[in-house]
C-alpha cells in the first residue's frame, strides 16, 4: 500500500528516531512510504492556545498537502485528534465551506499509527523484537479524542522479548497539555510527579506512548530526576527487530 | 456600550465569579499545601470510585446521557417560552415570581422580601446561585443573619471560608480542622468536642435543629423547575434542606433561569443521572418537590426569583451555550487532574473545576476570567464523566480563542505560524534552533516565559539531523 507520512513538527525536529522508525516499520511490512515535503505542522498548538485564525494557513496546508493520498499515517494521537476534530471547525470559522469539506475528507483518511496497523493493514504481530521491561502510557488524546482503545497494547503484546507491565493510574493525564506545561508549569509538574511515581513503581526500563509530545514531557522529568527510565515512542519499539 | 436587548454579563463588584488573582498564581499556593493535596486526593479518589461503580450498574448510562443532553438542548432553544410558562403555573399555584437581571437585582429582591417578613434571620438550603450572587453578604449588610444549614456549607460559613467544590464545599477541610472551626465559631458548642465524625455531626445537628425551629424565613436554590406544572425541586442528602423547605412560613427560592425543564416526565432522566454522577448514590436521599403554596401545609408564602446574571449572554453563543446544561453534579471536578491538585479556591469563582473554567468566563465575559480557559491540560476526562455530555474541552478551546492575548505571545504565535507555513523557512528555522541550543545555554534553563518547563524537566537533546534532512539524504529503497 502507498502510505503518505505526516511526521509531525515535533518528531521531525526533535524526535526524528520516532519518525524514522515509522518509515522503517511500514517499509518492512512491504508498504511504500511517501513523505511530502510541503508538510510542516498540524496547527494544534495554535488552535489550543487560542489562535485559530493564525492556524488557518496550517489547516489549509495540511489539507492541500495530503489530499492527493488515500491513506495518511501520523505517529501521534494528539495530532490525529486535532486533524480529525479541529481542522474542519477552524476551516468553517475562518476559511470557507470548500476547505471545511476538504479538511473533513482528508481527516477521514488520516490514521494514527496503531489505527493504521490494526484497522487498515489488519496486523497485530509486526514481527518486532524488543527485550525490555516496558510500561505503556495511553496519552489523553489517543485515548479520549480518537479512542484508540487497547490497539497499542495489542501491538505491544505481540512483540517478542518484551515484558509488558501495567501502569497504575494509566488513564490519568501526564500533565503536558501543550502550552499548559508552560502557562501552568507548577500544576503540570505536580501532575508529572504522580505520573513518574507510577512509572517508576512498575520497575520498567522503558515507558512508551503514541505521542512524542507527552514523552518529551515525561522523559524530561524522568531524566531530570535521573530515574534511569527511558521514554521511547511506540513506533521505535515496533520497528525493532533482532537484526537491527 | 450596551444596546437594548443585548445580553449583558454578570456585573463586577458583587458576588463570587471573579478571583483576586489569575489561576496559575492561586494554584502555585495551593500546590504547596500538602494537607490540602492529601484531603483532595483522598476525597476525589473516593468519590470517583463510588460513582464509577454505580454507573457501571446501568446498562443504559450512555443513552441516559444522550437523553439528558437532548432535553437540555431543547430547553435552551426555547428558554423564554418555558420561563413564561413556569411563571404562569407558579403564580396560578399561589407563588410570586420575580425576575432578576443580575446579582444586584436578585440581592435587592430577596433582602426586601426578608425585611417585609420582619425576620432578622434566614435559614439557607445549600445553593450555588445564592453563592454566585453573594446573597449572604447582601443580607448581612442589611442586618439579616443568614445561617447555612448544609453541614459542609455551615463548616465553610463558620470558618469564614470559601466553598471549594460545588457539591462538597468543605472538601478541602479534614475532621480535625472542622473540630477547630466548630469550637471557635459554633454558638453553644460543647467544649469537650472531639474530631470523631458522628460527634461533629451531632454538634451541628443540635445547633441546626434549634435554628430550624426558631426561624420563619428560608432561602433556597433549585435543582429543577417544571414549566408544565410549576413545580420546584431540590435534591440533597442530609434532610436539612427539607427542614428549610417545609418548616418556615416564608420560602424564597433563587434559581438560575437555565434550571427549567419542560415536563415532570423529564425528571425521570435527571434523577437517574444526578445522584450516580455526583455522590455515587443509586437514588437521591432527600428529594423535595413543591408547587406554589398548599394551604395548611408547608410555607404559606412562596417567592421564586429567576436569575439571569450573565446567562443570556452565555445562551447567545452557540459554541458556549451548552455550559448552561450543567446540573451541578461535580463529576468533572472529581475526575479532573488539575482540580485534584489545585483545589477549588484556585479558580477564584464559586464554580471551580472544568465546568467553572467554561462557565465563569462566559458569565463574566472572558476578559474578567482570562486565565480560566487555560486551567486545563485538555485531557478530556471531564467530557467523558459529564452526565449531560457537555464537551468541555472543545468549549475551552473555543473560549481561549476569545481571550485577549498578551501582545508578546500574540507576536510569537503569529511568527511561528508564518514560519510553519513556509516549508523552506521552516527547515532553516529547525537548523537555527539547533544552533541556538549549541551556542546558547547548553544546559537546563530556558528564558521566560518558557522557564516553567525547565524548572521541572530537562529539554531533549537536539538530534544531529532532522527527519526531513534524513529523508532528503537517504537512498530511496
Amino acid at each position: 500500500m502507498r502510505i503518505a507520512f505526516f511526521a509531525t513538527c515535533l518528531a521531525d525536529t526533535l524526535f526524528p528516531e520516532a519518525a524514522k522508525a515509522t518509515v522503517r516499520l511500514l517499509e518492512r511490512l512491504g508498504h511504500e512510504v511517501v513523505f511530502p515535503f510541503e508538510q510542516t505542522c498540524c496547527g494544534q498548538m495554535h488552535i489550543n492556545t487560542g489562535y485559530q485564525k493564525e492556524a488557518l494557513p496550517l489547516v489549509k496546508r495540511y489539507a492541500s498537502t495530503f489530499d492527493p493520498y488515500d491513506v495518511i499515517v501520523v505517529p501521534s494521537g494528539s495530532c490525529a485528534g486535532s486533524i480529525r476534530h479541529q481542522h474542519a471547525m477552524v476551516a468553517s470559522a475562518y476559511g470557507d465551506a470548500g476547505l471545511a469539506a476538504r479538511s473533513e475528507s482528508v481527516a477521514a483518511r488520516t490514521y494514527e499509527l496503531s489505527e493504521l496497523l490494526i484497522d487498515v493493514l489488519g496486523i497485530e504481530d509486526v514481527g518486532a523484537y524488543y527485550p525490555h521491561r516496558v510500561t505503556y502510557h495511553p496519552t489523553c488524546h489517543s485515548l479520549r479524542m480518537i479512542r484508540v482503545g487497547d490497539k497499542p497494547l495489542r501491538l505491544l503484546r505481540k512483540v517478542r522479548g518484551l515484558d509488558l507491565v501495567e501502569l497504575p493510574g494509566a488513564e490519568q493525564c501526564c500533565g503536558f497539555g501543550g502550552t499548559f506545561a508552560v502557562k501552568n508549569a507548577e500544576t503540570s509538574t505536580a501532575m508529572l510527579a504522580d505520573k513518574m511515581t507510577s512509572i517508576v513503581s512498575t520497575g520498567a526500563d522503558v515507558c512508551t506512548a503514541g505521542d512524542t509530545s507527552c514523552l518529551m514531557h515525561i522523559g524530561g522529568g524522568l531524566n531530570r530526576l535521573r530515574t534511569g527510565v527511558k521514554t521511547v515512542h511506540l513506533a521505535e519499539i515496533l520497528a525493532s527487530t533482532e537484526y537491527s | 456600550m450596551t444596546f437594548l436587548g443585548m445580553p449583558v454579563t454578570a456585573p463586577r463588584g458583587v458576588g463570587h465569579l471573579r478571583g483576586d488573582q489569575p489561576f496559575p498564581e492561586a494554584a502555585r499556593e495551593a500546590l504547596g499545601n500538602s494537607q490540602l493535596r492529601r484531603n483532595l486526593r483522598h476525597a476525589t479518589t473516593t468519590i470517583r470510585g463510588k460513582s464509577g461503580r454505580v454507573i457501571a450498574e446501568l446498562p443504559d448510562w450512555q443513552q441516559l446521557r444522550d437523553a439528558g443532553s437532548a432535553i437540555k438542548a431543547d430547553v435552551m432553544s426555547r428558554l423564554p417560552e418555558l420561563l413564561e410558562q413556569l411563571e404562569e403555573r407558579v403564580t396560578a399555584a399561589g407563588g410570586v415570581v420575580h425576575w432578576a437581571a443580575d446579582a444586584n437585582e436578585a440581592n435587592a429582591i430577596v433582602t426586601d422580601l426578608v425585611r417585609r417578613t420582619g425576620s432578622e434571620r434566614v435559614i439557607k438550603v445549600k445553593s450555588m446561585a445564592t453563592q454566585e450572587i453573594g446573597l449572604n453578604e447582601a443580607l448581612e449588610a442589611a442586618g439579616i443573619t443568614p445561617v447555612e444549614t448544609d453541614l459542609a456549607e455551615l463548616i465553610v460559613q463558620l470558618g469564614d471560608d470559601k466553598p471549594s467544590h460545588i457539591l462538597v464545599p468543605a472538601i478541602h477541610r479534614n475532621r480535625s480542622e472542622i473540630r477547630e472551626i466548630f469550637l471557635r465559631a459554633m454558638p453553644g458548642v460543647d467544649p469537650a468536642l472531639t474530631d470523631d465524625p458522628p460527634v461533629l455531626a451531632a454538634a451541628a445537628r443540635r445547633y441546626l435543629r434549634e435554628t430550624f425551629l426558631s426561624t420563619k424565613v428560608a432561602v433556597s436554590g433549585a435543582n429543577f423547575a417544571i414549566a408544565d406544572t410549576g413545580t420546584l425541586g431540590v435534591v440533597e442528602s442530609e434532610g436539612n434542606g427539607r427542614m428549610c423547605l417545609t418548616l418556615p412560613d416564608t420560602l424564597i427560592t433563587v434559581m438560575g433561569i437555565e434550571k427549567v425543564l419542560p415536563t415532570w416526565g423529564d425528571l425521570e432522566v435527571f434523577l437517574q443521572l444526578l445522584p450516580r454522577a455526583s455522590t455515587g448514590e443509586r437514588m437521591n436521599p432527600y428529594t423535595t418537590m413543591w408547587t406554589g403554596v398548599t394551604p395548611g401545609d408547608g410555607p404559606q408564602n412562596f417567592h421564586l426569583v429567576l436569575l439571569d446574571n450573565g446567562r443570556s449572554a452565555v445562551l447567545a453563543d452557540p459554541a458556549g451555550r451548552s455550559a448552561l446544561h450543567c446540573i451541578r453534579c461535580s463529576a468533572c471536578l472529581n475526575v479532573c487532574p488539575v482540580y485534584e491538585r489545585t483545589g477549588g479556591h484556585s479558580y477564584g469563582s464559586v464554580y471551580p473545576g472544568p465546568i467553572g473554567a467554561v462557565l465563569s468566563p462566559q458569565l463574566t465575559g472572558v476578559a474578567d476570567n482570562a486565565s480560566l480557559p487555560y486551567a486545563s491540560s485538555l485531557c478530556g476526562a471531564c467530557f467523558d464523566a459529564c452526565p449531560v455530555k457537555i464537551d468541555i474541552p472543545s468549549m475551552l478551546v473555543h473560549l481561549r480563542n476569545k481571550v485577549p492575548h498578551p501582545p508578546a505571545e500574540r507576536a510569537a504565535m503569529a511568527a511561528a505560524a508564518r514560519i510553519m507555513n513556509r516549508p523552506r523557512l521552516y527547515a532553516s528555522a529547525q537548523r537555527a534552533a539547533k544552533m541556538a541550543r549549541i551556542v546558547g545555554r547548553r544546559g537546563r534553563g530556558l528564558p521566560p516565559p518558557l522557564s516553567g518547563w525547565t524548572a521541572g524537566r530537562d529539554l531533549p537533546e537536539f538530534p544531529k539531523q532532522t527527519f526531513r534532512d534524513w529523508w532528503a539524504q537517504r537512498e530511496q529503497p
